[in-house]
């Protein structure tokens, strides 16, 4: 029963610590990668183009071989070095709140990020003189030959449109991958909130009774639909008329009396909340984890 | 992002307890919300605990005293066949060409070339071998482009791996066979050794380092091809970051050979330093990764052989 909630959800990324405890990261989308290298290759790109209008300014041919040094350290070892001081990060991905992360859920080595960052010459460069000047790459070919050629070439850049992890060359050659940075915001515990401007309630407990029977028809799964919902509604995302549905259905499913079938929405969906989750917590202390509401109870 | 010395010593504490709480709210609460904030702060301290963060000049030190040669002695299988590849393209093209002079135009590329072709005379290449003294600024040009051309094409030799390493094949047998094209060139007018004088004074290095890049690309090629034991992905995981640091250390063998091409080659043109300095070369890398790597693969146990 437990590892059906450890299985990761589409689009993120199960780790297990050292620790020996399961987190999921947020797969990085193509679009968000894309925009983090675009930025990244404008800084480069920059840079290199001052260092070169300084060279020429001053003259010399120093000033040009120093350019050329410093253009391919730029290019090729650009992105390893602020991977390497920001663990994982450049400054492209620090403003799109992407990281590095080793897929083996170890920790990020130099050797991995040199590694992914060696392969962009396949990837990017490659690709990109192929477009431009094809005829570098394969000089004397037939014309089919070299249209083979340049496809198989941009096999190696596409890399991340497929596979579910977005992973590129680099990323497969190293064992890394790139995820979303982990955001933290706690919100209050809905069983403790109270609708604004009211007392608490004493009698919204009592005005609802749920029996143990009622009680064991939905899982953890829709516990948390419905916690979500509850969020959403206070953000102003969900509609009131939502929360009627929810809870007509609820009413239906649970087969809550007829004679107390009007009922306020807002306080009979908290109070049921309040008791499913209690209910089920419960349960949990006694070891038995109820998934969803299709699961079978144990005996 | 910076930590003042106190907040980093109390961070891996910190970090146990946010993970122990994640681990009891996952056994008893149903809060998706507070589920969700534990593990959010617990991704982020993980991400800071088991970052590898050390001083520069340490990873450095360690890397020129064990690790490269560590990486090249470990698979130095790789870089043999590498290395034997490019000597088949040597031999191919010596042959070819002492058979056919005309075969040297089809087999070097002409800005290798720098004009020369059979069809010049012997003292216009002879000329080429014994350059005049050059002013030193020229020569900065000449080595900084000598570097980054060699470095760029190392680099792509080691990625083209990943296209399951026939590229690299390709490349280092058309490689071997441009030399020997040259060196008949050279050989059939007599200069067969003082040509070989000039390029093994920085060549010994520069190819040296272009084994180590196509056994590196080799490696990757290996690894997807045949996995063995592991699966696609693992065995490329595996052996990608091992073989990482033969890559970075032979472009920094491309800047050592850069610098001789650069300077000495143009600068001295005595035929018997050119030869002294090849064999101190040659004799300097092979104790470097034979003894050195080999004495400190036995010593470590290797961590490589995982």
């Amino acid at each position: 029963m437990r590892a059906q909630t450890l299985l990761a959800e589409p689009g993120t990324y199960r780790i297990c610590t050292p620790e020996g405890v399961n987190l999921s990261f947020q797969v990085a989308t193509v679009g968000d990668r894309a925009s983090a290298f675009l930025l990244d290759l404008a800084i480069i790109v920059l840079t290199t183009l001052a260092i070169g209008l300084l060279a020429i300014l001053s003259g010399g041919e120093t000033g040009i071989a120093f350019t050329l040094v410093a253009s391919f350290l730029l290019f090729n070892f650009y992105f390893s070095f602020f991977e390497l001081r920001w663990s994982g990060m450049t400054y492209g991905k620090r403003q799109l709140g992407l990281r590095v992360i080793a897929r083996d859920g170890g920790s990020l080595s130099a050797d991995m990020i040199l590694a992914r960052n060696l392969m962009r010459d396949l990837e990017f460069y490659l690709p990109l003189t192929a477009l431009a000047a094809p005829e570098t790459l394969i000089p004397q070919g037939r014309g089919w030959g070299v249209l083979v050629g340049l496809g198989w070439i941009f096999v190696f850049a596409l890399m991340p449109f497929f596979g579910k992890y977005r992973l590129r060359c680099g990323d497969l050659i190293a064992g890394t991958m790139v995820v979303r940075e982990p955001k933290t915001l706690l919100l209050s515990d809905l069983t403790l909130e109270r609708p604004i401007g009211q007392e608490e309630d004493q009698t919204e407990s009592q005005e609802f009774v749920f029996s143990t029977q009622q009680l064991n028809l939905y899982g953890i799964y829709e516990l948390q639909i419905l916690e979500d919902l509850f969020r959403r509604h206070g953000e102003g995302q969900a509609s009131k008329e939502l929360l009627n549905t929810v809870c007509e259905k609820i009413k239906k499913k649970i087969e809550w009396p007829r004679s107390k079938w009007n009922v306020d929405t807002l306080r009979f969906l908290r109070s049921f909340y309040k008791a499913q989750r209690a209910h089920l917590e419960k349960k949990l202390l006694f070891g038995e984890r109820k998934e969803q509401k299709s699961s079978k109870q144990s005996p | 992002m910076n930590l003042s010395a106190k907040d980093l010593h109390q961070l891996p504490v910190l970090y146990r307890s946010a993970v122990s709480s994640l681990s009891v709210a996952r056994a008893i609460s149903l809060d998706k919300n507070l589920l969700d904030y534990l593990e959010g702060l617990v991704s982020r301290a993980y991400l800071l605990v088991y970052s590898n963060k050390r001083p520069p000049k340490e990873v450095i030190a360690e890397f020129l005293a064990s690790r490269f040669p560590i990486t090249v002695f470990f698979y130095w299988k790789f870089v043999a066949f590498a290395s034997g590849l490019l000597t088949l393209g040597f031999l191919c093209g010596f042959v070819l060409t002492l058979n056919d002079p005309e075969r040297y135009v089809s087999f070097v590329p002409s800005e290798v070339a720098q004009g020369h072709s059979p069809a010049s005379s012997t003292e216009s290449l002879k000329r080429q071998l014994y350059s005049e003294n050059e002013p030193a600024d020229g020569l900065t040009l000449f080595a900084s482009f000598l570097f980054t051309h060699n470095a760029k094409i190392g680099i792509l030799c080691f990625s083209l791996g990943f296209a399951a390493g026939l590229p690299v094949v390709v490349l280092l047998f058309y490689n071997g066979l441009i030399l020997g094209a040259m060196t008949a060139l050279y050989y059939s007018r007599g200069l067969g050794a003082e040509f070989l004088a000039w390029v093994m004074g920085h060549g010994v290095t520069e190819l040296a380092a272009l084994f180590f890049c196509g056994a590196a690309g080799l490696v990757l090629g290996n690894a997807l091809m045949f996995p063995g034991q592991y699966t696609r992905s693992t065995s490329l995981a595996l052996h990608g970051r091992k073989v990482v640091p033969m890559v970075i250390g032979a472009v920094l063998m491309f800047f050592v050979a850069a610098v001789f091409e650069g300077y000495f080659r143009q600068l001295v043109n005595v035929v018997a330093i050119r030869w002294l300095v090849a064999g101190g070369t040659l004799f300097f890398w092979v104790w470097y990764f034979a003894w050195v790597g080999r004495k400190h693969t036995s010593d470590a146990g290797s961590n490589l052989t995982s």
